[in-house]
């Protein structure tokens, strides 16, 4: 059939399983968003209000559904504002497909008005991007976006499409299967002798006695939930996961360690800091979980499997390596491994464990006046029985829902890794709302981060989502605060914030407000939030000036941490800020 | 400081890789842009068509000692243009580079000395002015470097290299 460039844009979304779009219209574009009007029996378009946003929305979308998310923006300033969360995308593996419209073919190169080189500034922050000057491509070229962005490691996709190849026609039939002559899936360079690796992966297994898995995200975009269970289980090994991999594993099954690296719990850190094997499975050894490479788990053989081949011995090396995806190498190596328990280690790490659990911040008894972010997170996971989706932003409440909410559901958690983008967490609440309809959805967020994504309250308001927003508020950017205090001796910079009157701000937007200054508060609006069908936002008022710990300090070793300082409850500690409360 | 370089070609921690990259525009940046924001070092790249117009063909040799090659080949393969990656420093391999040497030339003695040295090297001479010659070579890298070392003495006033390229023997 003949359509119009705009029309096979709107096509190959609907084809490929996506059906909401996160954009903002502008002049390049105009062509496919003049298509839209006919296409929106089927497709639902959400009018951010940044496309940054839009970029971050479908990130999340992406991670809500595993469908590939969708941004759409105009030439020039609207696909620049996209550049943060297409390299949010890129740093978590997430699929998403971004269309820009670009000048007309024939202005293309002369400086036109709103004219970007949108190819050339998202090279690097893409894993493949299309500039379209002629409308025949077009339709290979969606097709390829979409199996590029979804197939392998996950990652963003641009494609810049000329205007005039929005306007005119070509011969359309929808593309089921793609082929590309360099492009594969899982390209593991040269031939890889699997079962002979697998053997020496069981041999490492055999022999270990103090075994750690470090699980990464790879595992939840290989669908490999239950492949990994199972492995989990014969082995009797227990599993440290990364920010990212919260979710691949409930955090109440007893081989759970939780999160490790630089503010994982202290004896997560200290199971892999003398563990003999590490056994890595879809992570890629970031130095937030590292710390220095130098000392990181010396005395530890390492079976690294990636779907990736260039992770394979970047930071770590590795004894085995597998390029491969989780769920198949999995379903291979289970079986040959023999059922095991690892008693005498496992005593080890829950003395550990016990002497994390005793400087615990929950155990301390506070001031009535007195809210800790710890206690929030907690709260929240109390009153929804962790029944809900959260969607953090980034810093030190980031850290600390890491800490004090347990990931009990599949991918519950969504949250910016490896770029650290803030004011993620209302755009990916958005985005995780439309990929999770009947779901409670959180997003948790700084004042800092949050402010930086006010604009998307409107678009809340607009499609009525029943979002609930929690702000953890210190008058602080309080994790760069924290670094100026332990790092910089101190002396404060630009960390400083002032802040609205959130109430009055959600009120403004037509949108419920809360406010909580003590646990009892906090409580009582969590509730209330709950109760309330509709949008809440919830100003959470902290202490300013708390700490994330553990801490593995940039650079320093894992053996290296900084403790909570938190006295055990039993000897009548409390935090500092308590004592001169108290004087 | 020739000779440095020269002594510099000569280590062994010099890796070639073979690349066949869709020729499609930008692709070239693509690789570029890898090797930049990886911090990768690259000491040549040639490209050039292949027998298939569809396919072009990249030498790129790097320093093994700063840049972990194995790294270099898995990330470029990683490109969606790239079609296929060889590191081929063990392998045998016919290696060359050509190079556009301009000497200067001040007397008739001078221009013969240099048609005798060329002819050593079994190069040629492809324009002769009133104040120099111009000497086509081809070979392997040290011969290149040979001859230049040689011509030091006479003035080199420009010298244009190709880079190496390289292909499997058999």
């Amino acid at each position: 059939m003949k359509l119009t460039g705009a029309q096979v844009i709107w096509e190959t979304i609907i084809q490929q399983g996506t059906n909401v779009v996160f954009g903002y219209p502008g002049g390049a574009i105009l062509p496919t968003y003049d298509a839209l009007v006919d296409y929106q029996d089927r497709v639902h378009h959400v009018l951010v209000r940044h496309e940054e946003n839009a970029a971050l929305a479908a990130d999340a979308y992406f991670r809500a559904t595993g469908k590939v998310g969708v941004c759409m923006a105009t030439s020039g300033p609207g696909a620049t504002n996209l550049v943060t969360g297409l390299a949010n995308a890129m740093m978590d593996s997430s699929a998403v497909v971004a269309i820009t419209g670009q000048v007309a073919s024939h202005l293309v190169g002369s400086d036109a008005f709103q004219e970007t080189d949108v190819t050339g500034v998202t090279l690097p922050i893409t894993k493949h991007n299309y500039l379209v000057m002629d409308v025949n491509e077009l339709p290979q070229v969606m097709a390829e976006a979409f199996y590029i962005a979804r197939s392998g490691r996950p990652g963003p996709v641009l494609v810049d499409i000329c205007k005039d190849a929005q306007q005119k026609m070509v011969d359309y039939e929808p593309i089921t299967s793609v082929q590309m002559r360099g492009y594969r899936a899982i390209k593991p360079h040269g031939r890889q002798d699997i079962p002979a690796l697998l053997q020496r992966a069981k041999e490492l297994i055999d022999h270990a006695r103090r075994p750690v898995i470090l699980a990464g995200q790879g595992i939840k975009h290989g669908n490999a939930h239950e492949e990994f269970r199972e492995f989990v289980e014969k082995s009797g090994i227990p599993v440290a996961t990364t920010l990212l991999g919260i979710g691949v594993l409930s955090e109440d099954h007893p081989l759970n360690l939780r999160m490790m690296g630089m503010h994982g719990e202290a004896y997560v850190n200290q199971a892999i800091a003398n563990a003999d094997l590490l056994i890595a499975l879809g992570m890629r050894f970031d130095d937030r979980v590292t710390g220095n490479l130098k000392t990181y788990a010396k005395n530890a053989r390492v079976i690294h499997v990636d779907i990736d081949a260039a992770e394979i011995n970047k930071n770590v090396p590795a004894d085995v390596g597998i390029v491969g995806n989780v769920k198949d190498v999995l379903r291979e190596l289970t079986p040959l491994i023999e059922k095991r328990s690892y008693p005498a280690w496992m005593e080890q790490i829950n003395e550990w464990r016990a002497d994390t659990k005793a400087h615990d911040v929950l155990n301390v008894e506070l001031p009535e006046d007195v809210l800790l972010a710890p206690h929030v997170m907690r709260a929240i996971w109390e009153e929804t029985k962790g029944e809900c989706t959260i969607c953090t932003d980034v810093g030190q409440h980031q850290m600390w829902e890491t800490q004090y909410f347990q990931h009990t559901r599949k991918n519950q958690l969504i949250t910016s890794g490896g770029l650290g983008t803030m004011g993620f967490a209302l755009p990916a609440a958005i985005g995780t709302k439309f990929g999770r309809p009947d779901e409670e959805v959180w997003a948790i967020a700084g004042d800092g981060g949050f402010q930086m994504s006010i604009p998307e309250l409107a678009t809340v308001m607009q499609e009525n989502l029943n979002i609930k927003i929690a702000i953890i508020n210190n008058n602080f950017l309080g994790m760069v605060r924290q670094w100026q205090e332990l790092m910089h001796n101190h002396r404060y910079s630009a960390v400083e914030m002032w802040t609205p009157d959130f109430v009055k701000l959600a009120q403004a937007y037509g949108m419920c407000g809360m406010r909580a200054t003590n646990i009892k508060e906090a409580r009582e609006v969590i509730r209330r939030a709950r109760e309330h069908n509709g949008p809440v936002l919830i100003e959470f008022v902290v202490e300013k000036e708390t700490n994330v710990f553990p801490m593995i300090q940039p650079g320093k070793s894992l053996n290296e941490m900084t403790r909570r300082p938190i006295q055990p409850a039993a000897l009548g500690g409390g935090m500092q800020f308590m004592k001169e409360k108290a004087q | 400081m020739l000779i440095d370089r020269i002594e510099a070609r000569k280590n062994p921690t010099k890796h070639t890789l073979v690349a066949l990259v869709e020729n499609k525009p930008g692709v070239l940046n693509r690789v570029a842009s890898l090797m930049r924001r990886r911090n990768f070092n690259i000491e040549s790249l040639a490209v050039g068509t292949t027998e298939d117009p569809t396919v072009s063909r990249m030498t790129i040799v790097i320093d093994a000692s700063r840049t972990n090659a194995a790294l270099v080949e898995r990330n470029l393969y990683k490109l969606v243009n790239v079609i296929d990656v060889q590191d081929v420093t063990n392998l045998p391999t016919v290696v060359r580079e050509l190079a556009l040497i301009k000497v200067r030339v001040s007397d008739a003695q001078h221009r013969g000395e240099i048609k005798q040295i060329a002819d050593m090297f079994q190069s040629r001479i492809v324009d002769v002015a009133k104040e120099s010659v111009m000497i086509e070579v081809t070979g392997e890298e040290q011969k290149v470097d040979s001859i230049l070392n040689v011509l030091q003495d006479y003035g080199i006033l420009e010298v244009v290299r190709t880079g190496r390229i390289a292909m499997t023997r058999g």
